[in-house]
């Protein structure tokens, strides 16, 4: 076990407004190593996309705002090294794929420039080496290649979801951030994409963040998983062990709601309430209001991270453990 | 690379057939357009109150003379008859106040200098184009950079100050600020003349500050809003996320998509200088086309009322159309469009034809 590709320490993410102040990640930590793959799951709010954000230093400004802790990546903590070191990072060594491939194209560009457009900054190619390497990368993700004239509107979803991967994956990236990569699709798509994503990040090594709230879709791909809740990872551990033996109360309920073919069900079983109003948080720990196992003192204890054989998780119940 | 850039052409032949039938489309749709415009100021200088024909004669002419006059000119016949002559052409009794009509574009001579009324409109639409054209470049020039900088550096100082003086551009009326800035650089600088010809470079900047301010601040609200909007998209956050420079995002990918709406908005300013250029080039006696109308609705010079207004909505309405066929050159989904739209057109008339072929 070498040292970490990506640590995060203690992360903690605020949106600022006019009226409020939103806590979008309370205090996360996290290691990776090199080719590495981590599922982070959660509600919608639970601030994943949040976290990936901050690593590319890319939070909305004025509004998003690292308060505290520190992301290290090969080393380097991100929030201290100039901007213009950080771009050289982006797209480079770290890049993403965004949730939402019908607006994350530049709809004035053909998809062919839009790809070479990494690829001419960071690798200094010319305009006629960056088209040829374009050009590998479309048929690398399933695009045939005198498609790269072509502008987004003339893809279909599935299609642009495509290009956006192709471009993410354009200078090798060392650490891949892929956010929702398949919930805008229909399902047939869904795994022919993650079938792309799991080649290629063995062929290349890559480290992979793959932000869902799909736990089918991280069990297909990922070696460990994350589930976050209300800005915080309630729970960690390798995906057999999650999956077999889930220990947080929330994670529990999270297999609970996913429908099953082998038992009779008259209806799916559902956490009662709602996830937390993220500019006022509960007292003690943020579940405890929904919370099945719910203890006296869990609105006035906040539960440390207890670490038990690799696994991790953030609950009362298991305080006595540490 | 070489077959991509072999489908390109063909897609752009085809693509070329389409825009062609969508601007013959476009061209047929302007006769409606300026046959409603003829009528309505037909209509208005019809029911005017004065008598061209009292004008033209000596202040003590006899009631019959006037009357033989009127007949003459055609005066004295029924509204409709009346707006026949002036769309088909006129043949009097005389000579003098015949014309071929505005389909030959030839509706007379003016009653006051006698000249040809669109002879006069052509030699002097070209000053009026010249104001107007430096009036577009500078509210261009300098509302597109101060629509970005507002937009960059939102609720920022600069952001203020061109906040307040984009106020200040829309509401003041263009005879008053005029009429300010011959107070201020004509009379007590003496910077620039006062009477704006257009022989003379220097007496041009004060009419054409004057005609841009208006159109200068709508365009920098406008610039701002869009690049405001388009900086929120998920696709600037693309490019930001490939570790481009900040000023190629903006430059690159923000730029040419905040300036679509911006485009329609000076289009709209372009027909707007060139009907605003009335008021300015009337305090700066400026010789254009605007000081033609403003003469001729002063002298009740029917035929040069006429012409210079059917003018200026034909300029409009090119312009307009000018307009709409740049989108496509900068947005491509626009230019899909049009395909599209002459794609249907073939299929539908395929259908028709198909229909009636089968029994």
């Amino acid at each position: 076990m070498g040292e970490a590709q990506l640590s995060i320490r203690n992360l903690y993410v605020e949106y600022h407004t006019d009226e409020e102040v939103v806590h979008a990640v309370n205090g996360i930590s996290l290691d990776l190593e090199q080719g590495e793959s981590l599922g982070l799951v959660g509600e919608t709010g639970a601030g994943k996309t949040t976290t990936a954000l901050s690593i590319l230093g890319l939070l909305p400004k004025p509004n998003g705002k690292v308060t505290s802790g520190s992301i290290f990546f090969e080393g380097k903590e991100l929030s201290q090294i100039p901007e213009e070191e950080m771009r050289q990072i982006r797209g480079n060594r770290i890049s993403m794929i965004f949730q939402d491939p019908m607006t994350s194209l530049n709809p004035i560009f053909p998809v062919g420039e839009q790809i070479a457009e990494a690829l001419e900054i960071h690798f200094s190619l010319s305009k006629e080496q960056a088209a040829k390497r374009t050009a590998e990368l479309l048929e690398l993700v399933g695009i045939p290649r005198n498609r790269m004239g072509e502008y987004p509107h003339q893809f279909s979803g599935g299609m642009k979801q495509r290009v956006v991967i192709a471009m993410a994956l354009a200078c090798n990236p060392k650490l891949l951030l892929a956010d929702e990569p398949t919930t805008a699709l229909d399902v047939t798509i869904q795994a022919q994409v993650l079938r792309m994503i799991r080649d290629l990040k063995r062929r290349m090594r890559t480290t992979l963040i793959l932000i869902s709230h799909d736990l089918g879709v991280v069990a297909q791909i990922c070696d460990t998983v994350a589930i976050m809740y209300a800005g915080k990872i309630m729970e960690y551990g390798k995906i057999e062990d999650v999956f077999h033996h889930p220990l947080h109360p929330y994670t529990e309920g999270l297999f609970a709601s996913i429908p099953r073919l082998d038992r009779t069900q008259k209806r799916l079983s559902s956490i009662p309430g709602l996830i937390p109003d993220p500019s006022n948080l509960p007292s003690g720990c943020v579940f405890h209001p929904r919370c099945p196992y719910r203890m006296d003192v869990c609105n006035q204890i906040v539960p440390t991270t207890v670490e038990w054989e690799g696994r991790k998780v953030q609950c009362l119940k298991y305080q006595e453990l540490s | 690379m070489n077959r991509g850039q072999a489908g390109c052409s063909l897609i752009d032949f085809e693509q070329r057939g389409a825009m062609l039938r969508y601007l013959f489309h476009r061209i047929l749709q302007l006769i409606p357009v300026i046959l409603g415009v003829t009528l309505i100021v037909f209509t208005l200088t019809y029911i005017a109150p004065g008598d061209p024909a009292r004008l033209l004669l000596p202040q003590d002419a006899s009631d019959e003379d006037v009357a033989q006059l009127k007949h003459a000119m055609g005066l004295d016949r029924s509204f409709f008859v009346q707006y026949y002559h002036f769309l088909f052409g006129y043949d009097g009794p005389g000579d003098s106040f015949d014309y071929k009509g505005l389909f030959a574009l030839d509706l007379g001579r003016s009653y006051v200098s006698n000249r040809p009324v669109f002879g006069t409109i052509l030699e002097r639409f070209p000053n009026t184009v010249l104001l107007s054209t430096v009036a577009l470049c500078l509210s261009i020039l300098v509302s597109i950079p101060f629509g970005i900088i507002s937009a960059t550096r939102q609720y920022s100082k600069t952001d203020m100050v061109v906040t307040v003086l984009a106020l200040v551009g829309i509401s003041m009326p263009a005879f008053w600020l005029g009429m300010l800035l011959i107070w201020i650089f004509s009379v007590q600088l003496r910077l620039f003349p006062s009477l704006a010809v257009p022989s003379n470079p220097l007496s041009i900047v004060l009419p054409a500050i004057t005609l841009a301010a208006m159109s200068t601040a709508v365009q920098t609200r406008m610039t701002r809003s869009s690049m405001l909007e388009v900086m929120r998209q998920d696709y600037i956050r693309t490019a930001r996320a490939k570790g481009l420079d900040e000023k190629v995002v903006i430059r690159k990918h923000a730029l040419r998509n905040a300036l679509i709406p911006v485009v329609t908005v000076v289009g709209i300013q372009v027909g707007q200088l060139l009907v605003g250029a009335v008021l300015t080039e009337t305090v700066f006696s400026y010789p254009g086309i605007g000081t033609i109308m403003v003469d001729a609705i002063n002298r009740k010079d029917t035929p040069q009322i006429l012409a210079s207004v059917v003018f200026m909505a034909l300029i409009f309405a090119v312009v307009n159309l000018i307009v709409d066929i740049l989108y496509a050159f900068i947005d491509p989904r626009i230019k899909a469009q049009y395909i599209q739209a002459g794609k249907k057109k073939k299929r539908g008339l395929f259908h028709v034809i198909s229909r009636k072929a089968t029994p």
